[in-house]
């Protein structure tokens, strides 16, 4: 759909013969980055797996996890899901105004998730639990942390792209970016279900 | 200030060292001063270093691969002079210390930096040409990935000097690769040089699989790209879908080493067995990335040289696709004897071996390609008649290494070692060797000296059988792999048998390089203008020698496989003319970013060797900022417009007019 977006647009963006349609080349090249970025996470989550046993005498996932602040922060993750499909739709009506109001709105609801992920991490830490504790914690902390991790140069975009929009406008180089921050953002939900299942629920459980 | 830097990191005590420095750094005054002397520098950074041009990028992939070849050999020499005299409680030139950084570095130079960059910079040369395409998907990714790769290579070369290099085997297998059992900074320079470098080949994998679905021309369906694209295709699959999970285990291992976490360590909890399982996870498909394109090289020469069209086109396609997918599910075979379970074992084993069929198809392709044609044997032709035959000698031990009992016996022994060479020297090397011979003539208009072409190959091959045969027979008295020095003296005359066949194979090289500086130096006398110098079949050969950076001033339209051979069949045949119409052609513009991020890297990855905590900092704003600039700069494409492009397109049929 991102890329039907483009197409209607660049059929009449340029009148040279012979010219491939460049917005949604990004668009598909960047989902295959994220299918690479797919692997990356497939590979920490088999590893999260295989060190769940290796917790050396230390906490276990029972012990670490607290759903109620995780539920708050998957809300947070998946409202702001909601909110920057809302900043695509006001792209897609030409609403620079909308795309800036919704895209500060995503930033803040990062913000919070990836305070309330800080916040977690601290205080296990301060627990003396932190990664260096045993393989399980390293498995854990490295798991979410590298979802964090993306998280945060995903608001990094979001601020540029922000500060790019209300400068240039919605143009032939910002809504591409916009398009692919977009596939960028809503993967990055994705992976978190995936997280919040198997690393949260799964883990209360035990 | 300096972290763990300080003067006594350069090992002033090492003779061999040291001089090789002294070598390495009059070299590069010498470069530099010729340089400055004939004010190359601008054309140098106009023309080469900040290119986006597909061609120019492949030819610097070479070269840089060419030069860590003489490099990564230099290493192979050492350990076979070695092992040729430290027999019988002799202990050799090389003490344990040197010799183990000498046999991981050969192996990560020679697959990441020789292997790697010559297969990316036959791609980076041919596939856009091949498919009609004016350049790749993302340019500035193109250039980008280039000095993420040089990065690299950089931080490899920096190690001989300053510091040390890794000393656990290529793979640097955990836990001596942890921060206990290896304390010092080898393995740090191992883990950046092939992080930075390897996120490079991240970014080629994915811009070339983009350039491959989305930039054919007119009338090229999947179905009729030639086969190096095919097998271009299937690797930068491969490499999407593998060297992240790389990335993984390095980040892990760096964590373990910077941070104290516990991946891989030998308590609270580790798992050491999870890194070997995650590093051949990527690195099985690795060799596969290699080989693949090595193929793909060997089914175009065999095609154009027997004036024949590749015989099963599909089958050669199809079996490409089964390697590719059973490539990710062979991994164990590398440790069998890790104690995984005799059914375990069993899957992998005949993953294995199944692995053999879509080869052997491809083997007979080639053979009934060539059964009933009029082969011409020029130097591509002899390259590929030797990798047929050695490489399906190597695949046979290779299924010999495939059975997990056999395996038991064999495992860490020279076996592997004859085996690996034998698949990698006898394919990949005679393969990229084939395609530069072959391609060449594309890429700088005049085509290579073929007595001396020859003359390289004799040598390789003659070498590799002796070099490689003995150590097959000595695995079997019972001679491991990475001996710095051992007990049975009569181990030694096959030992230096080995290192004669070591010599031989310098000589083709030495035959290689003089290929090159003879082929220069006759260059008008080995022009070719028309393009086309093999009679080539496929649309690369439709274009000028060397192509104009537009590659072509009309996209040409196909209709079948071969699409510039039937072109050539056409009643009137195919006429180089200059069109009557020219149009604008959108072009990207050069990049000064992307070698500068790569500049930041060595920076970047050097601070974080040395612990130099400010300037890792430093480099890492650096690559920031530079981004940054990439970002908001607008100016970044171009359209030549029609009248430079018909001056350049008629400068070109005026020197064709000459030549005829």
């Amino acid at each position: 759909m991102a890329t039907d977006t483009l197409k209607q647009h660049d059929a009449h963006a340029h009148d040279g013969h012979e010219h491939h349609d460049t917005g949604a080349i990004k668009v598909f090249g960047f989902w295959v980055y994220l299918m690479s970025d797919l692997v990356i996470f497939g590979t920490l989550f088999a590893t999260f797996a295989v060190l769940l046993s290796g917790t050396a005498g230390g906490p276990g996932a029972s012990d670490i996890v607290e759903l109620p602040l995780i539920f708050v922060s998957t809300i947070f993750l998946l409202v702001s899901s909601f909110t920057f499909g809302l900043a695509i739709l006001a792209q897609t009506a030409g609403d620079k105004g909308g795309v800036l109001k919704w895209l500060a709105v995503t930033f803040l609801l990062g913000l919070g998730f990836i305070c309330l992920e800080i916040y977690e991490f601290h205080h296990l830490i301060a627990e003396g639990f932190g990664p260096d504790r045993s393989a399980f914690l390293s498995g854990f902390f490295t798991l979410v942390g590298t979802h964090g991790l993306h998280v945060s140069l995903g608001l990094v975009w979001i601020l540029i792209m922000f500060f790019q929009i209300s400068k240039q406008g919605l143009s032939d180089v910002t809504k591409p970016r916009m398009l692919c921050l977009s596939l960028f953002w809503h993967f990055l939900d994705i992976v978190w279900i995936c997280v919040f299942s198997f690393v949260y629920l799964f883990g209360a459980m035990s | 200030m300096f972290g763990k830097l300080s003067l006594d990191s350069i090992p002033y005590h090492e003779p061999i060292i040291m001089v090789t420095a002294a070598v390495i750094i009059l070299g590069g005054a010498t470069v530099f001063g010729l340089l400055t002397y004939f004010k190359k520098w601008g054309y140098l950074w106009r023309e080469w270093i900040t290119s986006i041009d597909h061609k120019k990028l492949g030819i610097m992939y070479f070269l840089v691969a060419l030069v860590m070849l003489i490099r990564g050999f230099a290493d192979a020499i050492m350990m076979r002079t070695q092992q040729a005299i430290a027999a019988g409680g002799a202990e050799g030139y090389l003490p344990p210390h040197h010799y183990d950084q000498i046999f991981t570095a050969h192996g990560v130079i020679m697959i990441f930096f020789v292997a790697m960059p010559m297969v990316i910079g036959l791609m980076n040369l041919v596939v856009p040409l091949q498919i009609g395409a004016r350049d790749v998907a993302f340019p500035f990714m193109n250039n980008l990935s280039f000095w993420l790769t040089v990065a690299g290579v950089v931080l490899v070369n920096i190690s001989l000097v300053v510091g040390e290099f890794a000393k656990t085997g290529w793979l640097a297998y955990a836990p001596l690769s942890g921060i206990k059992y290896s304390p010092d900074v080898g393995v740090d320079y191992w883990i950046w040089a092939l992080q930075i470098s390897g996120i490079g080949t991240t970014l080629t994998g994915i811009n070339f699989f983009v350039t491959i679905l989305k930039m054919r021309t007119k009338g090229m369906t999947m179905f009729r790209m030639p086969i190096f694209t095919w097998t271009s295709l299937c690797a930068n699959v491969l490499i999407i879908a593998s060297f992240p999970i790389l990335t993984v285990t390095i980040a892990l291992l760096t964590l373990d080493r910077y941070l104290g976490f516990h991946f891989f360590t030998n308590d609270m909890g580790g798992n050491m067995m999870m890194y070997v399982n995650l590093i051949w996870a990527w690195g099985h498909p690795e060799v596969y990335i290699l080989i693949l394109p090595a193929f793909g090289v060997f089914s175009e020469v065999i095609a154009t040289f027997t004036k024949k069209r590749l015989f099963g086109y599909k089958t050669m396609v199809w079996a490409t696709v089964a390697i590719t997918i059973l490539s990710f599910v062979v991994w164990l075979h590398h440790f069998f004897t890790m104690g995984a379970g005799a059914n375990v074992n069993a899957f992998f084993g005949i993953t294995t071996m199944i692995i053999a069929i879509p080869t052997g198809v491809k083997i007979f392709n080639w053979l009934f390609t060539m059964y009933r044609g009029r082969i011409q044997f020029t130097s591509p032709v002899l390259w590929t008649i030797g990798f047929i035959i050695t490489f399906t000698l190597g695949g046979m031990t290779g299924v010999m290494l495939a059975v997990p009992g056999a395996n038991f016996v064999l495992h860490n022994s020279l076996f592997v070692i004859a085996h690996f060479h034998n698949v990698i020297i006898g394919g990949v090397v005679f393969g990229m060797l084939a395609g530069l011979t072959f391609w060449f003539p594309k890429a700088f208009g005049f085509t290579l000296n073929e007595k001396w072409g020859k003359r390289s190959f004799w040598c390789w091959l003659v070498g590799f059988y002796m070099a490689f045969m003995p150590l097959y027979a000595l695995s079997f008295f019972g001679a491991m792999r990475r001996m710095q020095s051992y007990e049975p003296t009569g181990w030694q005359p096959l030992m230096i048998v080995a290192w004669v066949g070591a010599v031989i194979i310098a000589m083709g090289i030495a035959c290689l390089v003089i290929q090159i500086i003879v082929s220069v130096k006759d260059r008008e006398k080995n022009r070719d203008l028309t393009g086309d110098p093999w009679d080539g079949r496929t649309l690369e050969w439709a274009a000028a020698s060397p192509p104009a950076h537009y590659n072509f001033a009309h996209l040409p339209t196909v209709s079948s496989i071969d699409a510039f051979w039937e072109m050539k069949q056409q009643p009137g045949g195919f006429k180089r003319e200059l069109a009557h119409e020219f149009e604008d052609i959108h072009m990207p513009k050069n990049t000064t970013e992307g070698p500068l991020i790569g500049l930041f890297a060595i920076v970047f990855g050097f601070a974080l060797i040395w612990h130099i905590w400010w300037l890792a900092i430093a480099g890492g704003l650096g690559i920031f900022v530079t981004f940054m600039f990439r970002i908001f700069n607008s100016d970044t494409d171009y359209y030549v417009d029609a009248a430079e492009v018909e001056k350049i397109e008629r400068a070109y049929y005026k020197r064709l007019e000459v030549q005829v």
